[in-house]
Order: C-alpha cells, then structure tokens, then sequence
C-alpha cells in the first residue's frame, strides 16, 4: 500500500494487511451475491491490483475492478452502484419504481449486506424464493413459509388484479405469481419423471446388452422415448392498455423462466423485444427494473401484428420447435393492421404446438371478443383463457402440464 | 508502457480514440496477463481496439476469424499434405521410418493463428474475432490454450508459447458465451461514443472534416440512434456518412438539408429503416442539430 503516508511499522502493516484483506473478502461475496461470477483467481488478481498503485484513486480501482469482476453486460451495468455501495458506503438508487417490489426504499445499502445475508442455495432446492423483498419477506420463507404463502394467497387468488391498489398487496399478488410459476415449474417437472417411470422392456436390445452374461438378461433395458422437452415461448403484451397486469405477469414470467428447463421471453409493445436474458437475472427486482424500461411503450398503440411479424421473421426460427408452446399474454386491442395479425397468427400456429393468449379483460362482465385484433386471431387459438387472477392463473397449469 | 495516460496518448496517436475506461482494460490487461473480452453492438469499434493496440505496441496483429465448425485444423495448424505426398513420393525406396521423421517436422507444418500467435519472437496482439460465432466446443479448447499457452501436436510433441500474446475477444452477443470463459477474461462493453468522442473520431479518421462538421455529424448520428431503427448505425457508418458528405464537399449540415437526407445511406442498412427515415424526419432531427 503505497499510499498510505508515513510507513508503518511491520506489525501495523500487517494489521493493515488483514483489515484490507478482509474487506476485499466482503467485497467479493457482497458481488458473488449479486450474480456475479467471481472465483479464487479474481481474487487474488484483485489483491495484486489493490498493492500496484490502482488504490491511489477510488475512480482507477472501480474501473480496474469493473474490467476484472464483469462478465457480462448487466454485470457491467451495475459494477459502479455496487461498488460505490459497498466502498463508498453511497445507497444503491432506489430500484424499481413501477413494477417491482413495493417496498424499494427500505432496501437495505449494500453495505449492511454480509451482515444479513441469506442462507446460500443449495444444489436440488427447487423452493428458493428468488423474491428479494425487505425484512420480513425473508423470515417467513424457510420451513412452513410456503404454507403460509399459500393460504396468504388464497385471498388474493380471485381478486382481479387491477382492483389491487394498495402497494403491499400488489407486492404480495408479485411474490404470490412467482411461488405459483415456480411451483408450476417444479410439478410439471415431476409429472414429466413419472411417467417416464414405467417404459417397457426393450428385448432387442436386453439381449444384446446381455450377451457377455451368455444371455441371461441380467441387467435389463427398458424402452425409452427420446423426448425435446417442453419449450415455453411468452410474448407479453406491455402496452399502455394492459398496464393494470404488466407487473403481475412479469413477474410471473420471470418466476417460470427461471430455471425452466427451455423458455423464452419476448416484450412487445409498438415493436417486439427479446428479453430472456433480463429475464435470467437471479435476483426479481433488478430483472423487472431492467424490463420496466423496456416496458416502457414508446408513445401509445400495440401493434401485435407488427410484433408478431418481427417474431416470425426473426426469432421463430431459433426459438420454436415441435414442441413449444407460445404464451401470449395481451387484452388483444391492436392499434395496427388486423389482418396482418390473422396472418402472423396463422403462421405462428402451423410453427408451434400450442397457441396459448391469455386475455385478462376476457373476465371483465360484458366483455366479447369484438376488437379487431382479437376475432382476426381467434381462429388460430388452441386456448383462450382469462387470466386476471392467480386463480386463472393456476387453472393453466394442468394444460400446460398435457403438452 | 503500463501507465494509462502513456496508453491512451499511444491509442490515439494511432487513430483510436478510446474512453478512458479503455485505457485502464489495457494496462491491466498487461499487469494481470488476462486476455480482454470485448462485447458491444455491431459497428462499435470492437475490432479496431486490436488494431490500435498492435500499434501502440508496434508489433503484429494475428486474427482468427471464427464462424460455425470452425475447428482445430483451420485455427491451430495443419499438416501440408500436398507437399508431404510430394515428399514420399520423391523418396520412395528410402528407409521408411526417416521418410515418416521428416513429412512430420516443422517444415511441414502450416501455421493457423493460434499457434502462429504463440511462436513469434514479440508478443503479437492475438484478435480473436465474433468468438461467439464458433461452437461450443471450439470454446473449450480456446479456453486450454489460454491458460496453458501450449499445444500438443501428436506427431511432433508439445510446442510451448515462446511468447505469451495479447489475446483480445470480440463477441456480438449472438450466442451466450460460456461462464468459465467470461471468467478468464477481462471484460469491457464498448457502447456507442458520445457525440464528443465520435466527433474526434470523424476528425482523426477522415481528413478534411472541419471540427464543426465533425461535431454536427456526431450530434445527427445520436439522434439517428435514438430512433427507434432495425438496424443502428454504428460508428463505421458514422465515417462512411461523414467521407460521403466530405467528398461532397458539404461544409455545414443546415446548408445542404437534400444531401444529408440522401446520403443517409450510408447509415441505414434496411428497407425498414430507410422508409422510417424520411424526409420531415430527417428535417426535424437536423432541427435538433445545433
């Protein structure tokens, strides 16, 4: 540490030695923690920078650092708040303002964060909560938290989610569709097991395989389907009109991307944006603030044909398969061209599997499907459900689960 | 030439003109011996990052273009076969094992830029172009030869680095790069310039552009990008624009509005984007242009 004025003495410098050392130690976990992927190397090259003269200025070493610790452009992006947080003891900007938790301005500066951390995930610990609400949220998570969860959202299950006003229950309906998609994800996983379990006997190649025991068949070999697993594609309508469920959805999105075996996510409002690497983004409050400036529509209108479109030309191809199912979350009042929509829908139909549009106004008393975009579309629907409750929410699973 | 000052003054003497985060990814880049992970949009100057840096430390710049099934034979090396069949066939009759000893040396051996990289007397500057274009295998094995500098040739034996380059990546995002390889790396995104910056590079780059046209270019160019467009124009298209309206002998936006709207483009690359872009929009973005 040259920086440090008059030399001090050797057990001083050791002494310094260790507090620094400490310290980059709680730096690195607080980033670790953060998503960041950091490893014993890092490590040790961010020591070697912290005795090289990058100390003299805060700016040089959270550049430096910036430069070792990202991988990756959202860790770019967020390299400077952490940083400063942690070193500068700056609060991080309040996240999320619009859609995510309702509770950002009690969240805690990075610099309390090695204090209270969270128990780490553990390997097959499918019910971790991704949620990262302020106090209380945390406590009742662990053990019978999901129970409580549940009955909690047993309230909440059919009130329509714009009758939500109260920034608390908006939180909880947020917390409550992400258990619901992981939960989701998790049993159609299991069903999946299940009946794999059960194949039968493949007696070609039971012999085949048994020929050096003479041919008894002592290890038996069981038929098998080869199976592409379930891909799930959602477009989320993110338009002025639907913007009562915009938040709600997207956190369900976020909560059945993760982890799902193979999903994709697109935005669309006037144009289409893919958004399944913000979606990816561990922690839900910081995926939903970079989704909420993509959500914002530039000017008003949905042009759900256009999108469709762009969809089709662009990324059908890489994302869709056999056996995908395309979600389309949308109140289906198109701004643009209806009959462009007819045709991109007809198109996206003989692609994939399943078409599946979630309508959230279709509960509304007196609503009909009498908007242009909606009756060109209708035709090329496998399932047009409602979906403005968790209820009708959760009334999708067993459908998704047959496919 | 570690000193980020000293680098940056070198970076621009060779026509680059990098932010001063840049800077500091390359003097690290020498002190921690980790190659340099360059992500950002196309037609950001990713590439030339390599070759500015080839210049400040004078020495050669090895690329290693990649794409899909691009594999070891077209990126580390190959045998020349060509010349080896001449070979057995010219010493037919000879003792076997000496003919097999000699089409399997060095004089056989073609040099692909892996292995060229890591043979030269000076370190080389070793670009890596659009890794994310080869296959995930094609990483794995990029991965090893960055951490051991060395290559083992079956016929010939192990040859090791006997300098170790300065290995630049460039990736454009069309394929998620593995973990370990991220890791390894240093990483700076490389994001449009500001109107300033761009500016200085429309002067360094194109002679005869005054500093107020530069400026009123780079200040219609992010305007042009603020639209919302299939394709941004990148800073590549921002010269092209600005040697178009130097060759045209434009000396000020405002006076020549027909010009710029039909050199346009050079910016934009689509259909979509050129009916996007018409005239009244034109009008109003170079409205914003003081």
């Amino acid at each position: 540490m040259s920086c440090c004025g008059p030399v001090p003495d050797v057990g001083e410098a050791d002494e310094l030695a260790r507090l620094v050392s400490s310290k980059l130690a709680a730096f690195l976990n607080t980033l670790r923690e953060s998503g960041f992927a950091v490893g014993l190397a890092e490590g040790r090259d961010a020591a070697a920078l912290m005795t090289s003269g990058y100390v003299a200025k805060p700016g040089l070493l959270r550049s430096a650092f910036k430069h070792l610790f990202s991988a990756r452009k959202s860790d770019w992006e967020r390299f400077d708040g952490i940083f400063d947080a942690f070193w500068l003891g700056k609060r991080v900007r309040s996240r999320s303002t619009t859609i995510g938790s309702a509770k950002a301005a009690n969240n805690p500066s990075l610099k309390g964060m090695p204090g209270n951390r969270t128990e780490p995930r553990t390997g097959g610990d499918t019910t971790t909560d991704q949620v990262p609400s302020a106090d209380g949220a945390d406590a009742d998570r662990g053990g019978q938290g999901r129970m409580e969860g549940a009955s909690r959202a047993d309230n909440l299950a059919e009130v329509d989610f714009r009758k939500l006003a109260d920034p608390e229950q908006i939180e909880e309906a947020h917390a409550a569709a992400a258990r619901l998609a992981q939960t989701m994800r998790t049993r159609l996983t299991r069903r999946d097991l299940a009946r794999r379990r059960g194949y039968r006997l493949d007696l070609r190649r039971t012999i085949h395989s048994n020929i050096s025991h003479g041919g008894v068949p002592i290890s038996l070999v069981r038929r098998r389907r080869k199976e592409k697993p379930l891909r799930l594609v959602v477009l989320l309508d993110a338009s002025g009109s639907m913007s009562m469920y915009t938040g709600v959805f997207l956190r369900f999105i976020h909560g059945v991307l993760d982890e799902f075996r193979e999903a994709e996510a697109f935005l669309f409002h006037t144009r289409l944006a893919h958004v399944s690497d913000a979606m990816k983004e561990k922690d839900a409050a910081r995926a939903l603030d970079r989704l909420s400036i993509m959500a914002q529509g530039a000017g008003g209108g949905t042009k759900i044909g256009e999108s469709l479109q762009t969809f089709n030309r662009w990324h059908a191809a890489r994302v869709i398969h056999s056996r995908t199912c395309v979600m389309i979350v949308s109140d289906g009042y198109e701004t643009g061209d209806a009959a462009l929509l007819g045709r991109e829908m007809a198109a996206l139909g003989r692609r994939c599997r399943r078409i599946v549009w979630l309508n959230p106004m279709m509960a509304w008393e007196g609503y009909a499907p009498e908007a242009a975009g909606i009756k060109a579309a209708l035709p090329h629907i496998d399932l047009y459900a409602p979906a403005n409750t968790l209820k009708s929410l959760t009334a999708l699973e067993p459908y998704l689960a047959k496919l | 030439m570690n000193n980020r000052e000293q680098i940056a003054q070198a970076l621009a003497t060779s026509g680059y003109i990098a932010d001063s985060e840049l800077a500091t990814a390359i003097s690290l880049m020498q002190l921690l011996k980790r190659p340099l992970l360059l992500e950002g949009e196309a037609g950001v100057g990713k590439t030339e990052v390599a070759k500015a840096l080839a210049s400040v430390h004078a020495t050669e710049l090895i690329r290693l273009q990649c794409y899909e099934g691009l594999d070891q034979s077209a990126a580390l090396y190959e045998w020349n076969y060509q010349r080896q069949l001449l070979s057995i066939q010219a010493h037919r009759g000879d003792n076997p094992d000496a003919v097999e000893d000699q089409i399997f040396s060095e004089k056989y051996l073609l040099e692909r830029p892996l292995l060229a990289a890591i043979r030269r007397d000076k370190p080389p500057v070793l670009l890596i172009d659009e890794i994310d274009r080869a296959d995930d295998e094609f990483e794995a094995f990029l991965l090893e030869l960055l951490s051991d500098f060395q290559v083992s040739i079956p016929e010939l034996g192990t040859v090791s680095a006997t300098t170790i380059p300065h290995v630049v990546l460039t990736s454009n995002g069309t394929r998620e790069l593995s973990d370990a390889l991220r890791r390894r790396c240093l990483y700076h995104y490389v994001d449009y310039p500001d109107a300033d910056r761009e500016a200085r590079i429309i002067m360094a780059r194109i002679d005869g552009a005054s500093a107020s046209l530069s400026l009123q270019i780079a200040r219609m160019v992010e305007n042009i990008r603020k639209e919302e467009l299939r394709k941004v124009p990148g800073v590549a298209e921002t010269l092209d624009w600005a040697a178009a309206l130097v060759g045209l002998d434009v000396r000020d936006l405002h006076d020549a509005p027909e010009t710029v709207h039909e050199t346009l483009m050079c910016l934009l690359k689509t259909h979509e984007d050129k009916a996007r872009m018409g005239r009244e929009v034109t009008e109003r973005l170079l409205g914003k242009v003081a």
